[in-house]
């Protein structure tokens, strides 16, 4: 074990462990936002650079700061590390400037956004983002196309985190999901227009942190905090049938995978909790679901503005 | 003229040919390494040397090979990095195009000083006529027993091949050059590790750049002191100048390390000056990615010392006053060139070639490029020159590879130096749609 200091709280935590992995550990504040590493797809992170982080000192050998910023998702701790996150005025700067890089070309549509209220970006953008941008160009454009019959792909939303390739790569088994073109023209594609056909596919809705992949058979039907999330499980063979229905009434108007408030599906049984696409978009009868009890959203988000009960202490308010 | 260890050869008819290049005294330092040196020895000639990469970061070569992890059992890689793409530099190009077998020569011999059986020279896809001479060069040198199994009865068995990539930027960049010779998308991978702990396949690799695996030949064939002694402090050896822009006699150029910049600009021996009598405006000594230095530091350092051309004077006095020697792509800007429209050029190189992979870099790019377009067709506004700051402010440092400091630091250069050019677009519209700017400007006094 080795003791690693973040924010001025002190951790003791495995060797191998990352900045943000010994972050989460202690919770709350100290913990950087993070859009595109996700634990349960091994070969994400370090692409969209929210969770830069000022490491003060590397480690008790080598008390010297490390001179750029650094990615806590895949930077590993040393033994006597000072990271710095919320306390350092340049991870603030330099992150504030990555949400700005990544809202550029991001549409403002979230009224009319089917993650609106459970979006990162959206959450990020809160924190960090400025009131007004200072992108004057034509933003990117794409059309949104069909992945399969039942998602939907609005690239223009799209932040290119990867992790639906991973999703792609790692739980289904023949790869047609991928990046097309590169730079600014790079985008989330399937191998021309073929369709992502796996019963997991329809976990990468589950793993997008902005409303890039949507759920068709519940898009534009509500808005998520009109409804009322209630834990379920079944008996499923594919999957371990274990996920959230949001209800309306007695309808169920979607289904999704547990998720904890750092928006990674929860373990279950011992495996990450991925559910079957059939669990996902066909049981949307409350008589398949046996209802366990509602579930708890975290407050973190923008969703729970207002709406649930505890106190406010992550969101500043904007100046 | 200086010595020219790498072109000493280069205008002997026919030394593209394997007998040739032999009778030229070639292939002498894989028959002394092989047959009286260890690898270890090759290695210390190489560190004595001082050896510095020449692909542009200029790490030196030797300490890179001593940080190749050797775990038993797993085979070890060297890879040529040929993707020469850097806009400015072409000097691997006239190395290849002229004395392929000097390149081959290089990689035995390093890769017997790392012990690897396999390496490859993974080739930009737009030197696709180098490739077929590289591919005949390799061809003959089988033939020769210079390359396969068992060479000159050393047992040292070493396959090389040849792999195009498909013209990108990016692949110039060691992990991404890694990723592309495995058949994937060229995007940078996350470091650490390092290559040379987990490169290609898995496997300890070493990339190093065309011309400082060349330079391991007169390394090995005169010692690693001898060659040390050519140069100036750090910066050892010879180095391969690729000079374009307006000059008199533009072109790739061995030169000594140390001579002064004035004498490689204006130089008999070199590049005789400006061209058309006209006067010295600005200069990218290291290709498109260094800061731009105008005219009055080009061959004086702030400090009034007479500039060199080595590793540490071209960096003297950091980014307010210096720039880079880089990978030694020296562009050269007459009074009449508009820096405006040549940073605009740059930043849409690299919003062009930007992997796409971390958000810094593939949004800032693409911004930056936008807003220089219209800064250069006289749509720009005063605001935006500060944006411009802001912008290359946050993307240097925050990204995966070098890529994003690269787009960066010509822009902050620019703006730096030539702010009131900027300004003069802002403020002159039509004008600066009509004409250049091409103004000769007195030495500013430098914070």
């Amino acid at each position: 074990m080795i003791k690693v200091t973040i924010d001025d709280v002190e951790v003791e935590v495995a060797e191998g462990t990352t900045i943000l992995n010994a972050a989460r550990m202690i919770g709350g504040d100290v913990v950087p936002p993070a859009m595109c590493y996700y634990s349960k797809l091994p070969d994400t992170g370090g692409k969209c650079r929210t969770c830069l982080v000022e490491v003060a000192a590397g480690s008790t050998k080598d008390p010297r700061p490390m001179p750029k910023l650094v990615v806590s998702c895949s930077t590993p701790v040393q033994d006597g590390m000072v990271v710095k996150n919320k306390t350092s005025q340049r991870v603030h700067e330099n992150r504030g400037a990555v949400v700005e890089f990544l809202l550029i070309n991001h549409p403002l549509d979230c009224p009319v956004c089917d993650q609106a209220g459970e979006c990162h970006l959206q959450d990020l953008g809160f924190e960090h983002g400025a009131e007004k941008t200072r992108y004057e160009e034509e933003r990117r454009t794409f059309d949104p196309i069909d992945i399969g019959n039942k998602i939907k792909l609005h690239m223009n939303r799209c932040i290119l985190c990867y992790r639906c390739v991973a999703v792609a790569n790692q739980l289904t088994d023949k790869r047609v999901h991928g990046v097309l073109h590169r730079g600014e023209h790079a985008e989330i594609s399937t191998y021309i227009e073929s369709a992502v056909e796996n019963d997991f596919s329809g976990n990468m809705i589950d793993v997008c942190p902005v409303g890039a992949l949507t759920d068709k058979t519940f898009r534009f039907k509500s808005r998520v905090w009109f409804l009322k999330p209630m834990e379920a499980e079944c008996e499923c063979t594919k999957c371990s049938g274990k996920v959230v229905v949001w209800q309306f009434g007695n309808e169920i108007y979607r289904v999704t995978g547990r998720k904890d408030r750092y928006g990674e599906v929860e373990d279950q049984d011992g495996k990450p909790g991925w559910i079957c696409n059939d669990c996902r978009f066909d049981k949307k009868d409350l008589s398949k679901w046996n209802i366990i009890g509602p579930r708890t959203i975290d407050r973190h988000s923008v969703i729970s503005q207002g709406k649930y009960e505890g106190p406010r202490t992550s969101i500043k308010k904007v100046k | 003229m200086g010595r020219r260890l790498l072109l000493e050869h280069d205008n002997v008819a026919g030394i593209e040919t394997f007998d040739v290049y032999r009778k030229n005294g070639g292939y002498r330092s894989v028959e002394k390494a092989l047959k009286s040196m260890s690898p270890e020895l090759v290695l210390e000639e190489v560190q004595k040397s001082g050896l510095r990469g020449r692909g542009g970061a200029g790490f030196p070569t030797g300490m890179k090979w001593s940080f190749l992890a050797k775990p038993e059992g797993v085979p070890r890689y060297l890879l040529c990095n040929a993707d020469e793409s850097e806009p400015g530099t072409f000097k691997d190009r006239y190395l290849m195009e002229k004395i392929p077998h000097l390149l081959i020569e290089g990689m035995i011999v390093s890769s017997f000083a790392l012990g690897a059986n396999q390496s490859y020279i993974y080739i930009r896809g737009e030197y696709m006529w180098i490739l077929d001479i590289l591919e005949k060069a390799i061809a003959e040198a089988y033939e020769k027993g210079f390359l396969g199994k068992n060479i000159l009865g050393s047992g040292f068995d070493h396959d090389l091949s040849v792999a195009p990539g498909g013209g990108a930027y990016i692949c110039g960049e060691e992990t991404a050059l890694i990723e592309s010779l495995e058949g994937k998308r060229g995007n940078p991978r996350m470091k650490p590790p390092f290559p040379a702990v987990k490169g290609l396949y898995g496997c300890p690799t070493v990339v190093n750049n065309v011309e400082s695996i060349a330079a391991v030949v007169p390394i090995i064939n005169d010692g690693g002191e001898e060659y040390a002694k050519i140069g100036l402090g750090k910066s050892t050896g010879t180095k391969l100048i690729s000079a374009c822009g307006n000059l008199v006699r533009p072109g790739v150029y061995e030169i000594e390390m140390g001579i002064t910049v004035e004498e490689f600009i204006y130089g008999d021996d070199y590049c005789r000056g400006i061209a058309n009598g006209k006067k010295l405006k600005a200069c990218v000594p290291g290709g498109s990615s260094v800061p731009i230095l105008p005219h009055y530091l080009v061959t004086k350092t702030a400090a009034g010392e007479d500039r060199l051309m080595t590793y540490e004077s071209l960096a003297d006095g950091g980014f307010a006053s210096g720039s880079m020697l880089g990978s030694g792509g020296f562009i050269v800007f007459d009074e009449d060139q508009c820096i405006v429209r040549n940073t605009w050029n740059f930043a849409r190189f690299y919003a062009h070639e930007s992997c796409g992979q971390c958000s810094p870099c593939r949004e800032g790019t693409g911004w930056m490029e936008k807003v220089l377009n219209r800064l250069e067709h006289g749509q720009g506004n005063m605001r935006d020159i500060d944006l411009l700051a802001e912008i290359n402010k946050k993307i240097e440092g925050n990204t995966i590879c070098p890529l994003g400091d690269a787009a960066a630091w010509p822009v902050a250069a620019a703006i730096r130096h030539f702010r009131d050019e900027f300004e003069w677009h802002v403020n002159e519209r039509e004008e600066s749609q009509k004409r250049n700017y091409g103004l000769i400007r007195e030495p500013q006094s430098i914070a």
